[in-house]
C-alpha cells in the first residue's frame, strides 16, 4: 500500500501566509510600517506582507521597532528579537496558558496571537512584574513555592495577575474555579492556590 | 581521615526549616533562561519532520524543493530511502531556517513516499496481542514457603502448590487491573540551542544530566568531550525523559557546525510526545487467596504491558508490591507494540506495580466486607521492606488527617446524596533515595565570599536552594552569602537526577567540602588567637562568627577569619562516592501512605477528588518547603495518572491521537481537590540523614485512589485511567472483567 506523500502531522499555525487586509488592525500596522513589505492590492486595501514588515510594538511601557512577517505570533517576537523569554512556548495553541501575556489590558496567549494584531496596543509581559520593586504576585509564588521547574510559572503568575486584578477579593473556591486556563505538569497547583489567597489577604493590586 | 557530620538536632538555622528558593524570583519572573530561552545572535531555528506512520518502509524522500524555500538555510535527511521505521514520530529529517515560519514551510516541503506497513499498538489485550503475534516471555518470580521434593519436577510443583495454596484459601479473589502508558509532558520540550567556538562547542541542552551529556554528543561529532560544554541553569521538566542528549542534541550541534552559526532545536509538542518518552504500560491478571481476617496467604498473576517495539512493560519482581504474601508467582510476558520507546518515570516500576496489585488486596476487603485499612494493617508483616512499624505509624497518622475511621463505609454502601457517592481508598509504597555520586568545589575568598560549584542541575526540587543551605548552615552564614553555581558540565562532576538521588548527593558532597573548608578556617583562627588545636576542634561558625563552641568570646568574625587565608582564596573539593561504607550524611529506604477521598456521579461517571492525604518518611530534611513541594507535586501526578492522562493509540491507523497537550488531559488547578502533605518525622528520621524524597509519593496515588472509587460505587474500574466511560462502563458491568482472557501464560 503506498501513502500519498508528505503526510506530516499538522503543525498547526504555520500557515498564516493569508495576507492581513481591511482590518483595524493591518490598517494600524500600514500606519506604523515603514513601507517594506507594503504594498496595495487591485481593491485599494492596504496589504502587508508576505515578507517582513517593520512595525513598532509597546512592550513593558517602551516602544520596540520589529520586523514581522505575517504569520508570526507575538510570542515569537517577544521572546526572538525582543529576548523578552518569560512568556513560554509550551502547546502552541493556547492550551497551557504558559504564554500568557496582557495585550491592552488583558490576558492572551502570545503563542495565538499574531504580532501584528498587537500594533498600537500596550503589551506587557511577566517581565513587568519583576525589577526593583517585585509585584506581590510573583513575590507570594516564590513565599508560596508555587513553582518547581519554574516553565509554566511565568504564565501562570500573569494568570494569577489577571485573575485577581479582576477579582481581588477572591475566595478559595473563586481561585480554585477561575485558573483552570494553564497547565502545570510538575504539579504546582496547590502551591499556587496557597500563593493567591495569600495575594488576595495582603490586598495586592498590580 | 575527616569525620563528617549534621550539626545537632535542634540547633540549626536553615536546615529543616521552610526556605523560599534563592532562584524563585528569577522563575517567577521570566528571568530565568531556559534552554528553549538562549537567544543568539545569528541564530537558526530548526525543526524537525516525524514519520506520520506506526510501521512503513521510507519508498523516497526528497528534499530539493525544501532547500529552496525562503529563509531555509539547511535540510537534513535523518531518514534513508529503503529504511523501515517502527512507531509514529521517528525522526526523518531536519530543517534549520531563519525563522520557525520558514523552517515549517521547508518541512512542509520535503517530499516523502511511504510503503504502509502492519502495525499493532494496542496491547491491553493479552489475546489480542497473542493472535497478532506480539507477546513473548518476560520475567518470572515464584517464591514458596515449600520447597519442592528432590525428584520432583520443579514447574510442575510449583504449578501444584500454587493451585493447591489458592484451594486450602478460605476466600479467593480474581480481579484484572490495567494502568495505560503515559508520556513525561515536559513543558520545556526536549531539545537544545548550540553555538560553536572554532572548535569548541556549547550545548545548552535542556538535561536532567548536565555532567554525564558531554561525551554523548562529542561522541558521534568526534570531538574530545573535553570540547563539548554543556550548559542548563534551568530545566523545564525531565522526569526521568531527559537524561540523553538524545539523536537531536547531535543533530543540533551538526547543523550549527555545517551552518556556522548557532542552531535552537527544541522538539515540537506532538513530536516531544510521540518520541521523547513514556511509561510502559501494565495490565494484570491475579488471583490471591486470603483467610478469613484478610491475610493474604499467596499471590498468582500473569502481568503483560509495553514499552514499545522491544515489548517490555512493568517488572514483575515489584508484583504483587510491597505486601507480598510467603507464596507468590508473579510471571510477565512482554509485548511488542508501534509506539515510541519508554524512558525512565519518575520512579519506574513502582507507579504501576503499586496500581496492579494493592487494588487486589481492596478487593479483597470488598469481599470479606471489611474496613480496607484493617486489611492493609493486617498484611503489614508481609512488608517487602520490612518496615510494617513505620507503615503503621503512618497508616494512623493518615486516617486521623482523613478522618477514615468515621467516613469509611463498606464498598458501594456509602449514602448516596443524588447520583454522587464517596469513596475512601488507600495504598503504601517503598523507595530507596540514596544520594548519588557527587562532587564540589568549595572557595572562600579572603574576602569572606563563598562561592561553591557542582556539575549538578535543579529539576525542580529546588538544588541550588538545598546546596546554599548546606554551605550557609555549616559556615553560619546567611544563605544570601553563598553563591551556588550549578548547570555546567565545566563544573565538578555530579550525579543525574533521577531516582531521588539529587539532594542527598549534594547534600553529601556540599557538607563535606564545608566542613573541611571550616577545620581549615578554624585552625588559623585558633592559630591567630594563641589558642590550642584542641580548642581549634571545638570551633563552629555562627551567624557570622568563627568560634570556640563554649567560649563565644574565643573567636572573630567571618570576613576577619577569612582575611587570614591571605592573597589567595581557600579551595576545597567536596566529594562523596556512595556504596563504600554507610555515610553519617545521607541513607535510604523509605516507606510511605496516601489515602485518597473520592465523589463519583453514578450518571457521568465523572470522578472528584475531595481530598488526599500523604504521610511520608523522609530522613534529615533540608529545605522543609521544597520538600513539602515534592509531595503535593507528586501527589498531583498521581491524581493525573490516576484520573484523566492517557496516551491513546488508534488501532485503525496507529497514531497517537492526542499527541498534543489539548486532547492530552493533564489536571488543572481546580481538579485536585484538598491535598495533605504530613512528614513522618520521630527523632531518629533526623538521625538518618538526607534521602530523596522525588519519587516515592509519586507511586501510591494510582491504587490509592481507585481503591477510593471502588469504594463509593461498589465495583472496581480495572483500567487507570478511571475516565468518566470506563466508570460507566464498569457500572454497567462491563467494565470490570474483559470478556475474553486467555489462560496462562503465554507463548
Ligand atoms: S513548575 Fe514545572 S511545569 Fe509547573
Amino acid at each position: 500500500m503506498t501513502q500519498p506523500t508528505r503526510s506530516n502531522p499538522s503543525r498547526g499555525g504555520f500557515h498564516r501566509r493569508d495576507f492581513l487586509r481591511g482590518s483595524g488592525a493591518a490598517a494600524a500596522a500600514t500606519a506604523l510600517a515603514t513601507g517594506q513589505g507594503l504594498a496595495a492590492d487591485e481593491t485599494g486595501a492596504a496589504v502587508v506582507g508576505p515578507g517582513m514588515s517593520k512595525i513598532t510594538l509597546n512592550v513593558n511601557g517602551a516602544d520596540h521597532a520589529v520586523l514581522v512577517e505575517p504569520r508570526m505570533t507575538l510570542l515569537e517576537v517577544l521572546r526572538y528579537q525582543l529576548n523578552l523569554t518569560g512568556a513560554k512556548p509550551i502547546s502552541g495553541d493556547g492550551t497551557s496558558g504558559g504564554s500568557t501575556v496582557f495585550v491592552a489590558g488583558k490576558p492572551v496567549s502570545a503563542s495565538t496571537t499574531l504580532a501584528l494584531t498587537c500594533v498600537g496596543k500596550p503589551i506587557q509581559t511577566v517581565e513587568s512584574l519583576g525589577g526593583a520593586k517585585l509585584d506581590p504576585v510573583p513575590a507570594a509564588f516564590v513565599h508560596n513555592d508555587g513553582m518547581q521547574c519554574g516553565f509554566c510559572t511565568p504564565g501562570f503568575v500573569m494568570a494569577v495577575r489577571a485573575f485577581l486584578n479582576k477579582h481581588p477579593q477572591a475566595t478559595e473556591d473563586e481561585i480554585r474555579a477561575g485558573l483552570n486556563g494553564n497547565i502545570c505538569r510538575c504539579g504546582t497547583y496547590a502551591n499556587v492556590i496557597m500563593a493567591a489567597i495569600e495575594v488576595v489577604k495582603g490586598g495586592a493590586r498590580g | 581521615m575527616a569525620e563528617y557530620s549534621w550539626p545537632k538536632q535542634g540547633t540549626t538555622t536553615l536546615i529543616g526549616k521552610e526556605v523560599d528558593r534563592v532562584d524563585g524570583v528569577e522563575k517567577a519572573t521570566g528571568a530565568a533562561k531556559y534552554s528553549y530561552d538562549i537567544v543568539l545572535p545569528k541564530m537558526l531555528f530548526a525543526r524537525v519532520l516525524a514519520c506520520p506512520h506506526a510501521h512503513c518502509k521510507i519508498k523516497s524522500i526528497d528534499a530539493a524543493a525544501a532547500k529552496s524555500v525562503p529563509g531555509v538555510v539547511s535540510v537534513q535527511l535523518l531518514a534513508k530511502p529503503k529504511e523501515e521505521i517502527k512507531w509514529q514520530g521517528y525522526l526523518l529529517a531536519c530543517v534549520a531556517a531563519e525563522t520557525e515560519g520558514a523552517a515549517a514551510e521547508g518541512l512542509d516541503a520535503i517530499a516523502v513516499e511511504y510503503e504502509v506497513l502492519p502495525h499493532f499498538v494496542t496491547e491491553q489485550f493479552l489475546e489480542a496481542a497473542e493472535a497478532a503475534d506480539r507477546t513473548g516471555k518476560a520475567g518470572a518470580t515464584v517464591e514458596l514457603e515449600n520447597d519442592a521434593p528432590e525428584d520432583e519436577d520443579e514447574d510442575a510443583f510449583v504449578e501444584a502448590e500454587v493451585k493447591r495454596q489458592l484451594e486450602a484459601a478460605d476466600v479467593v479473589v480474581e480481579g484484572y487491573y490495567g494502568i495505560h502508558s503515559i508520556t513525561h509532558c515536559c513543558l520545556e520540550t526536549h531539545g537544545s540551542t548550540c553555538e560553536w567556538q572554532g572548535d569548541k562547542l556549547t550545548s545548552h541542552l535542556s538535561t536532567q544530566n548536565v555532567s554525564g551529556t558531554a561525551g554523548q554528543i562529542a561522541g558521534p561529532l568526534k570531538l574530545p568531550a573535553s570540547d563539548v560544554t554543556v550548559h542548563c541553569d534551568f530545566i523545564g521538566g525531565g522526569f526521568g525523559s531527559k537524561f540523553a542528549a538524545d539523536e537531536w542534541g547531535v543533530i543540533c550541534a551538526q547543523i550549527a557546525k555545517e551552518t556556522g552559526r548557532p542552531v535552537k532545536l527544541m522538539l515540537d509538542r506532538e513530536t516531544d510526545q510521540r518520541i521523547a518518552g513514556n511509561r510502559p504500560s501494565g495490565f494484570v491478571r491475579v488471583k490471591l487467596g486470603a483467610d478469613k481476617q484478610g491475610v493474604v496467604k499467596v499471590w498468582d498473576s500473569v502481568q503483560w504491558g509495553t514499552s514499545g517495539i522491544g515489548g517490555g512493560g512493568v517488572d514483575e519482581k515489584v508484583v504483587p508490591y510491597v505486601l507480598t504474601p510467603p507464596n507468590r508467582r508473579s510471571r510477565a510476558v512482554r509485548v511488542s507494540t508501534n509506539t515510541g520507546p519508554s524512558r525512565a518515570w519518575r520512579a519506574p516500576n513502582h507507579p504501576q506495580a503499586c496500581a496492579l496489585s494493592q487494588t487486589a488486596y481492596d478487593d479483597l476487603a470488598a469481599k470479606l466486607g471489611i474496613d480496607s485499612y484493617d486489611v492493609f494493617l493486617r498484611n503489614l508483616d508481609s512488608a517487602s521492606n520490612k518496615k510494617a512499624d513505620v507503615y503503621r505509624a503512618e497508616m494512623e497518622i493518615a486516617a486521623k488527617l482523613m478522618d477514615w475511621k468515621a467516613k469509611w463505609h463498606p464498598h458501594g454502601k456509602g449514602e448516596a446524596k443524588g447520583s454522587i457517592v464517596e469513596g475512601l481508598g488507600m495504598a503504601i509504597h517503598t523507595w530507596g533515595g540514596a544520594g548519588h555520586a557527587s562532587n564540589c568545589l568549595l572557595k572562600i575568598h579572603p574576602d569572606g565570599a563563598v562561592g561553591i560549584q557542582l556539575g549538578s542541575q535543579d529539576l525542580g526540587t529546588g538544588t541550588r536552594t538545598a546546596i546554599g543551605i548546606v554551605v550557609a548552615e555549616t559556615l553560619g552564614l546567611p544563605l544570601s552569602d553563598v553563591k551556588v553555581e550549578i548547570g555546567s558540565s565545566k563544573y565538578p562532576q555530579s550525579g543525574p537526577s533521577g531516582g531521588s538521588t539529587t539532594i542527598a548527593g549534594v547534600s553529601e558532597s556540599s557538607r563535606r567540602a564545608s566542613q573541611d573548608a571550616l577545620r581549615q578556617i578554624a585552625a588559623k583562627v585558633a592559630e591567630k588567637l594563641g589558642v590550642g588545636a584542641e580548642q581549634a576542634e571545638k570551633m563552629v561558625a555562627k551567624e557570622g562568627r568563627v568560634f570556640v563552641a563554649d567560649k563565644p568570646d574565643a573567636g572573630m568574625t567571618w570576613k576577619q577569619a577569612c582575611a587570614l587565608l591571605g592573597m589567595q582564596p581557600l579551595e576545597v573539593q567536596g566529594k562523596y562516592n556512595p556504596g563504600r561504607e554507610k555515610s553519617p550524611l545521607s541513607s535510604s529506604g523509605v516507606a510511605g501512605v496516601q489515602m485518597a477521598h473520592v465523589a463519583v456521579d453514578k450518571a457521568t461517571g465523572v470522578v472528584r477528588m475531595k481530598k488526599f492525604v500523604a504521610v511520608q518518611d523522609i530522613g534529615l530534611i533540608i529545605n522543609r518547603q521544597c520538600a513539602a513541594s515534592q509531595v503535593y507535586g507528586a501527589a498531583i501526578m498521581g491524581i493525573a495518572f490516576s484520573l484523566f492522562e492517557e496516551r491513546i493509540m488508534d488501532p485503525a491507523t496507529g497514531a497517537f491521537i492526542n499527541a498534543d497537550l489539548g486532547h492530552y488531559h493533564l489536571p488543572r488547578l481546580g481538579d485536585i481537590g484538598e491535598i495533605v502533605v504530613e512528614f513522618y518525622e520521630p527523632a531518629s528520621e533526623y538521625e538518618r540523614g538526607v534521602i530523596g524524597l522525588g519519587e516515592p509519593p509519586v507511586i501510591s496515588p494510582g491504587a490509592a485512589i481507585s481503591n477510593a472509587v471502588a469504594n463509593a460505587i461498589g465495583v472496581r474500574v480495572p483500567v487507570l485511567p478511571i475516565t468518566p466511560i470506563r466508570v460507566l462502563e464498569a457500572l454497567g458491568g462491563n467494565g470490570a472483567v474483559p470478556a475474553k482472557w486467555t489462560s496462562g501464560a503465554s507463548s
